[in-house]
């Protein structure tokens, strides 16, 4: 338990310290929110389907959950590379433990970002229909931050080369967050894009939480959390089998 | 020292594929003695510390520390060695001291335990005043040092050190040395080390096995090993073992890169 700890703590003590990189971290939520919240509004507008901002807000928390939980899994490609992996690796402690430690430091981490950057959205103007449900929109930014921290495990301990990295990032976050329902309805989508909307576990986490902060979800918040949860379960799973086999 | 050997090895043999990176390599290493590995890059030095480390394990044969199986015994074994690693294995964004300390909870170390173990090393090995300091504005002597530190945390019987001075310079790794000899004194452990500087080994250890090819030519003290060959230094004696002589060049490129990163990192 101790061991959980101390690694989660040090995930967090890290993450507070890079003040830098918390404040680049913002850069790619906001350009979303500034260009296409204010940009697309009009034609959202025109199209009789309300306030646009109101409606990306959850998708852009999502995004900033998405991509900071992926990032800090993938972290340990460079731990791997350049250093404390082995540290623990040979340490007299269970790798679950380690591999939990790690994953919920990360997921701490994003949940961190995600509340940063739902502040970024009150100031842009984003309303939530009612405060009674915001701490429930923080479970489903909890679940959204560990089923991804978890699968950036479990590709952290398969793939070896930093190259590998890039990779992740291009085939893989850019379609969990451009699939996801996050800047588009699910309403009305080709079969195609539906099908692959229904795949991508950030769909759930997206219509959930946009279900309890402006009522409008698509699939309905029980449902959503079921899957998250189910998900969740699946890519811990995942995520200790692969750390398992690391070898160093 | 006529106890038991705290390491034994018989007849480990690890491949890769087609290569044999050891093949059938046995010694014994004696409680409290400092034991050195020397041989070329590439010659196995690496891998025998990770079978040894038990991240990796051997093809066939056997490998005992303190009596127990190193490869069934996974966890007894882990909370009885120390081991600094060839690439460094700091966290560059947190301190010495929660280095340190990280390191303590990882092998149950109690926590006044801990805080005790943490000054004497620290202070030992001269880094008590920047305890506080971020790893990532230590020099890469610091580093050593710190890891070295850091390895002896909880006590083990027997510290492994994977060429603890490549990528130092030489007032760095003279005082390296200084400190790995006294190690004896203060803190009773084994020392299991690789190198393929002659001069080091011929310095500071009781005895060498000469490794080439993934095979022990010799083992002894430097005494022996120059005797044994006719020779008058151990650079003699190592080319009469093996053939050739340990040079720089034949660094691999990975080894090339890994100094590069290193003299980068200060």
């Amino acid at each position: 338990m101790n061991v959980v700890f101390v690694l989660w703590l040090r995930e967090v003590k890290k993450y507070l310290r890079s003040r830098v990189q918390i404040v680049a971290s913002l850069g790619g939520p906001l350009m979303y929110l500034g260009v296409l919240g204010f940009g697309l509004g009009p034609v959202f507008q025109r199209a009789g389907e309300g306030s646009y901002l109101q409606f990306m807000a959850p998708g852009v928390i999502g995004m900033a959950v998405l991509f900071t939980a992926m990032f800090s899994g993938i972290a340990m490609l460079w731990d791997r590379q350049f250093g404390f992996l082995k540290e623990t690796l040979v340490a007299p402690v269970p790798r679950l433990a380690i591999m939990i430690g790690r994953t919920l430091g990360g997921a701490t981490v994003a949940v961190l970002q995600g509340t940063l950057i739902f502040v970024v959205t009150l100031i842009a103007g984003f309303r939530p229909v009612s405060v009674l449900t915001v701490p429930l929109a923080f479970l489903l930014i909890a679940l959204i931050a560990v089923v991804f921290a978890a699968l950036a495990t479990a590709i952290g301990s398969t793939i070896k080369e930093m190259q590998g990295f890039q990779m992740v990032m291009n085939f893989l976050v850019m379609p969990i967050f451009f699939l996801s329902a996050a800047i588009y309805p699910l309403e009305g989508l080709p079969r195609v894009l539906a099908a692959l909307t229904r795949v991508d576990p950030l769909t759930y986490g997206v219509d959930g939480m946009r279900g309890l902060l402006t009522g409008r979800a698509h699939f309905g918040v029980a449902f959503d959390v079921a899957v998250l949860v189910a998900v969740g379960v699946l890519f811990v799973a995942a995520g200790a089998w692969r750390f398992s086999k690391i070898e160093a | 020292m006529g106890d038991r050997p705290i390491i034994r090895v018989q007849h480990i043999v690890k491949s890769f594929g087609t290569i044999m990176a050891v093949n059938d390599v046995s010694f014994d290493v004696r409680p409290g003695e400092i034991f050195a590995f020397l041989g070329p890059n590439g010659a196995g030095k690496t891998t025998t510390i990770k079978m040894l480390t038990t991240l990796l394990h051997p093809t066939s044969g056997s490998l005992e520390l303190d009596g127990l199986d190193v490869t069934t015994h996974r966890t007894d074994v882990r909370k009885r060695f120390g081991v600094v690693f060839q690439d460094p294995s700091l966290d560059g964004d947190l301190t010495a001291w929660e280095n340190m300390d990280i390191h303590g909870v990882l092998y149950h170390v109690a926590r006044r335990a801990r805080r005790e173990r943490c000054e004497i090393l620290l202070r030992m090995f001269e880094l008590w005043e920047r305890r506080d300091d971020l790893v990532k504005t230590f020099s890469g002597g610091m580093k050593r040092r710190l890891e070295i530190a850091r390895g002896l945390l909880h006590t083990p019987k027997v510290l492994f050190l994977d060429e603890p001075t490549l990528g130092l310079d030489p007032q760095s790794r003279n005082q390296m040395w200084t400190h790995v000899r006294s190690l004896r004194g203060s803190e009773g452990v084994t020392v299991f080390l690789t190198t393929h500087y002659m001069d080091e080994a011929d310095r500071v250890a009781d005895r060498i096995a000469v490794i080439d090819h993934g095979r022990i030519v010799a083992t002894g003290s430097s005494a022996e090993l120059k005797q044994q060959t006719g020779t008058d230094s151990l650079e003699a004696a190592f080319l009469a073992l093996t053939g050739t002589t340990i040079r720089d060049e034949s660094a691999t490129a990975a080894d090339q890169m890994r100094q590069v990163a290193r003299v980068w990192r200060r």
